[in-house]
Order: C-alpha cells, then sequence, then structure tokens
C-alpha cells in the first residue's frame, strides 16, 4: 500500500517545483544559521538567490564526512540546542562521531518517510513489528520506531542481539513484519532451522532490511528460508537514518523519498554530475531537515538514479542497490570498518611489521574479514602451537579494536603486493551487483 | 638449568605458506648454496607450514634464507642415537615419560653407516629434556657429531 499517495505518486512537474522551493528554502536557511555554509557559500561567491532552478545546485558546494566530523558536536545545527528534541550520531570508529540532530518536525519528517517504507512492506496497523536494529544513539532502532509507530503498528522495541529471544518473541507475539540487517535475518532463519521451527509456523509476511549491503542472491536466499518478500531500506545518520529510500513490492531498485532528499550522482574522481542511469557517487541533500540541514552530502555510496513512474505506482526516483564505496571503508555485517583500525591494532603488537591486507569475502551470505599479514622472525617460532597462539592473538587485537572477528592468515614476507604510494588494503570479494 | 650448552643442537625452522612451489624454493635456495640436509621435517596445518632443518652451519642458512625473504628462526633440539630395531624410541621416550616431560615434536633419521637412529626432540623445556636423558643414561649426541654421520 501507499501511505502519502499525494507526495509519493506526484507529477515529475509537480515534483520539481516543490523541490526548488524547498532547495531555495534550505540554502537560505543554511547559509543564515550555518557559520560552516555561510563561510562555504561565501568563499564561493554564492548567495541563496543563486538558486534559481534545479541544475543550480550544482554550483553549491560538497559537504563531507570530515566536514560533519570537524563540526562535532554541533556545530552543524541550525536552530538553538533548545528546539532539538532528539540527537544521533554516527559510530564514530575513525574518530569523532558526526552529530545529527532533531526538531520535533524533523522527527516527523522522519516518522514519515519510514512510514513509507514500511507501507511498502505492506504494514498497516495491524502489523506488529520486530524492530531488531540497535536502538540508541544509532539511528537504526528510533529510526524504524518513528515510523512504525506513525503507521499504526504494535513495535516490539526489541533491538539487536540474544537470538533465542529474537525467536521466541517471532513465536510468541507473532511478528509479521521484521527489520535488521540481512545478515541477521539470515542468521535468524539459521537458528530457526536448526531448532527444527518451520517457517510456516511462524507469522513474519515482510523484512526491511539495511545497514549494510547485500545481494540479489541474498534477498533470495532470505526470502525461501524466511518466508518474507525481503525489501532494501537505505540511508545515513548524516542525512535523517534509514528512510532516505526503500523498496517497493517490484524488488527492481530503492525509491528515494526525494521530496525531502534530493538525489544526484557525481564522479567520485572528478566531482561532474553525471547524466541519469550511469554509476556513480549519490549526493544528497536534505530539502526540509530544520535541526540539521545537509548540503550536497558525498555519502561514498555507488549506485544510480532511474527516474520514471514505477509499475507500483509511485513517482519517487529509484536508485540502483549499492554496489560499492566509493573509498576503503567497509560495511562488514553493518559495522564500518576502515583500514587504519587494523592497522592501529597490529601496531599495538610487539614486532609487528604492519604489511597486511584486508579480504572481505561473504562465502555464506555473511561478510566475512579475513587479515592477511606478513610473518617476521618476532611472530614466527618453530612450534605450530606458537605460531597459532599469535595468530589468536592478533585476532584478538582486531576484535578488541573493531568489534568483529576476523580470520588472520599469516603469509610470507614480500608476498603481499606493494604499490606506490598508497597501499591497496583492501580487497572486496563480495559480489554485489 | 643445569643443560649443558655442548649438548644442544641447533635446529633452523623456515616459516612456509601453505602454497605450491614455497617448499621446493626454500629446499633450492639451500641447494644453491651448497648446504647439505642432514634431516628434515614439515609440521603442517591447513594454512602454513613449518620447515625444521638440521643442517651443518644453521648461520650460514639462515642468512641465505633471510636474504631470500623468509621467515627463519634458529633454536635448539636435543639428538639421540638409539638403536634401529624394535623398542628404541620406546626406551628414549619412556625416560620423558618418568620425567612427566612433554615432547612438542620429534623426527627420526635413520644412519646409514650403522645400526643405528637419529631422533631429533624438542621438548618443551630443551634443559629438562637433557636432564632427563642424562638421568636416564641415554647418550646425547653433539652437534660435531650429527654432522659428521
Amino acid at each position: 500500500m501507499i501511505w502519502n499517495e499525494k507526495a509519493e505518486c506526484m507529477s515529475a512537474q509537480e515534483k520539481e517545483e516543490l523541490q526548488l522551493k524547498r532547495l531555495q528554502d534550505v540554502v537560505k536557511r543554511a547559509y543564515e544559521n550555518v557559520p560552516y555554509y555561510r563561510q562555504r557559500l561565501d568563499e564561493a561567491g554564492l548567495t541563496p538567490e543563486d538558486i534559481q532552478s534545479l541544475k543550480d545546485i550544482e554550483k553549491l558546494p560538497f559537504t563531507t564526512k570530515s566536514d560533519l566530523r570537524d563540526a562535532y558536536p554541533f556545530g552543524m545545527f541550525a536552530v538553538s540546542t533548545d528546539d532539538i528534541v532528539e540527537v544521533h550520531t554516527t559510530s564514530g570508529t575513525t574518530g569523532k562521531p558526526t552529530v545529527s540532530g532533531y526538531t520535533p518536525k524533523d522527527i516527523e519528517i522522519w516518522g514519515e518517510v519510514v512510514a513509507r517504507a514500511l507501507s511498502m512492506a505492506g504494514a498497516t496497523k495491524k502489523d506488529i513489528v520486530q524492530n531488531c536494529y540497535g536502538y540508541g544513539l544509532f539511528t537504526g532502532g528510533l529510526g524504524v520506531h518513528h515510523g512504525g509507530q506513525k503507521v499504526g503498528c504494535t513495535v516490539i522495541p526489541i533491538s539487536a542481539g540474544n537470538t533465542q529471544r529474537q525467536i521466541e518473541i517471532i513465536q510468541d507475539f507473532k511478528s509479521t513484519i521484521i527489520t535488521c540487517t540481512p545478515s541477521y535475518a539470515m542468521y535468524i532463519a539459521e537458528v530457526l532451522e536448526r531448532e527444527g521451527i518451520p517457517k510456516e509456523d511462524i507469522k513474519l509476511k515482510a523484512g526491511v532490511f539495511g545497514a549494510e549491503m547485500w545481494t540479489e542472491e541474498m534477498r533470495n536466499e532470505i526470502e525461501r528460508r524466511l518466508g518474507v518478500d525481503a525489501l532494501n531500506i537505505y540511508g545515513l545518520t548524516e542525512i535523517i537514518g534509514p528512510g532516505v529510500a526503500n523498496e517497493c513490492m517490484e524488488k527492481n531498485g530503492l525509491h528515494i523519498f526525494d521530496d525531502h532528499f534530493y538525489p544526484e550522482i557525481v564522479d567520485p574522481q572528478t566531482l561532474e554530475t553525471l547524466p541519469e542511469g550511469e554509476k556513480g557517487e549519490l549526493v544528497l541533500t536534505t530539502l526540509t531537515r530544520e535541526g540539521m540541514p545537509v548540503l550536497r552530502f558525498r555519502t561514498r555510496d555507488i549506485t544510480a538514479l532511474r527516474k520514471g513512474e514505477c509499475d507500483c505506482g509511485r513517482t519517487h526516483v529509484k536508485m540502483d542497490r549499492i554496489t560499492g564505496r566509493s573509498d576503503d571503508m567497509l560495511k562488514i555485517r553493518g559495522v564500518i570498518v576502515f583500514p587504519s583500525q587494523i592497522e592501529r591494532a597490529l601496531l599495538k603488537i610487539p614486532g609487528m611489521e604492519p604489511n597486511y591486507q584486508i579480504i572481505a569475502s561473504r562465502p555464506e551470505h555473511l561478510d566475512e574479514l579475513e587479515v592477511q599479514i606478513e610473518n617476521s622472525p618476532a611472530l614466527f617460532s618453530d612450534e605450530v602451537k606458537h605460531v597459532e597462539e599469535v595468530k589468536k592473538s592478533i585476532e584478538k587485537h582486531i576484535h578488541d579494536e573493531i568489534g568483529l572477528r576476523v580470520n588472520v592468515t599469516l603469509v610470507e614476507p614480500l608476498s603481499l603486493p606493494r604499490s606506490e604510494g598508497k597501499a591497496v588494503r583492501v580487497i572486496d570479494k563480495r559480489e554485489l551487483s | 638449568m643445569s643443560g649443558d650448552e655442548k649438548m644442544k643442537l641447533k635446529q633452523i625452522s623456515v616459516f612456509l605458506e601453505n602454497r605450491k612451489g614455497r617448499l621446493w624454493k626454500a629446499i633450492n635456495i639451500l641447494s644453491g648454496a651448497g648446504v647439505n640436509i642432514r634431516a628434515l621435517s614439515i609440521a603442517d596445518t591447513s594454512e602454513f607450514g613449518i620447515l625444521r632443518m638440521i643442517v651443518p652451519d644453521p648461520d650460514v642458512a639462515q642468512k641465505i634464507l633471510e636474504e631470500n625473504n623468509f621467515v627463519v628462526k634458529v633454536n635448539e633440539v636435543i639428538a639421540v642415537e638409539v638403536l634401529d630395531e624394535p623398542g628404541g624410541l620406546d626406551d628414549l621416550l619412556s625416560v620423558f615419560n618418568k620425567a612427566d616431560i612433554n615432547v612438542e615434536y620429534l623426527y627420526a633419521f635413520v644412519e646409514k653407516k650403522s645400526d643405528k637412529a637419529i631422533v631429533v626432540i624438542r621438548t618443551e623445556d630443551v634443559d629438562a629434556g637433557i636432564n632427563a636423558l642424562e638421568e636416564g643414561e641415554i647418550t646425547i649426541l653433539r652437534a660435531n657429531e650429527v654432522n659428521i654421520l
């Protein structure tokens, strides 16, 4: 079902008019209330009045993750904290997290877009939503919560983890919709199978899965094993959280709620705007956010946009499944990992030379991280037992740093590729296209 | 610790990735340098192998292997001569068993010019291993004895 037909099915012309009006408004608000944007626009010799068409957005400077980080904690807020009623942050694994602040109207908008997303999965007030996204500073839990309540669903704020409990609740509360990462959905399916609970005995009909990259094969697998429609949700804390885009039942791309979030695709190297249908980095502008307007945020996510009316009736522009990142950042089982974190962990080990390579793969629908490290005399011994202890200790150091289990493989010195300049630290073998 | 240094034999260990051609490469380098391998064993796991060798001049072998980017470790082991007949190894191990000494690994080779076999032993504590053997009146071979066999 369509949550907000007026917004979701508006004509192209109507939408462009609305987008332009909102774009002019957000640029003005950012310019007047956020010193960072005033400075950036002044430097570029721009004023809000220079935005006369949607194409004029290309004149605006980009906002990057590090710009937001530099403004930590509240430097990007366009209103006083008196008017902020909720804050969320990114995980902050690479340094300071970035903070997102919400006014009551922002929470309203967030609820609205997530309500659209859940409605795409068929949610109505009759549904019981088991929300296994983490509650807390992470946007996943509360974002889905706001949307679920807006629809009128019974939201179970079970949060992430404790799979036994999740399964008990699925059975006892007869949950109809589940929201979590796709890899966690796979894990739940596995545990159900292991415990001999047939999918016919549970009432789940749909799942809204996100916070990590996944594939069509994985969708098929989840749908088969859990007996649900598995839909892809997309979002990021810097923009609002989950609910920037979501798949409809056509399952061939994610509708971006483009009356609230204006998407562009740029070439990550040249930063030139690319024509519709071409693959590049997704750039998003918040059109309606009050608490923290963000102009032309570089998401680093690689996708392509497709316009036109969808068979579902919606006219929201569609983006392809995210197929990669424009930088080294890895999302492993929903957790963001940077090579620098691995390096930091390795450098804590005496005698370790940080010659390493990170290999991400997905052998059985679950992300795996292998770290290959060149062996050195300080780590080596004549005893197998000792070498295996060294390997385990490295694995533990990395686990402590990134919060994920990895598999360490010791390789011979100089066997990892060397490159001039920036070393190739990451090989992502996950097939996502 | 009364372990006599002369009782210890130097062993060279080489880290090998579990990959085609790596063992050959290590051996090829030693062969090119004219190193005669007196005894050899390989410990293998699913991911890597450890090539352990007794060579006449372990320092030379270490240097040449390291120059070719191998990770090498030289450590001490014990070499013992046993009779090449049923029960030869049993007698030896029963000494360690009585002394409650843990053997990490051992490997043996038969000496063709005599009726003896040489057993290379790595006990968890090498000194304790030597003491136990001495008390059990088992003759420990010295480095020069192994190399002229």
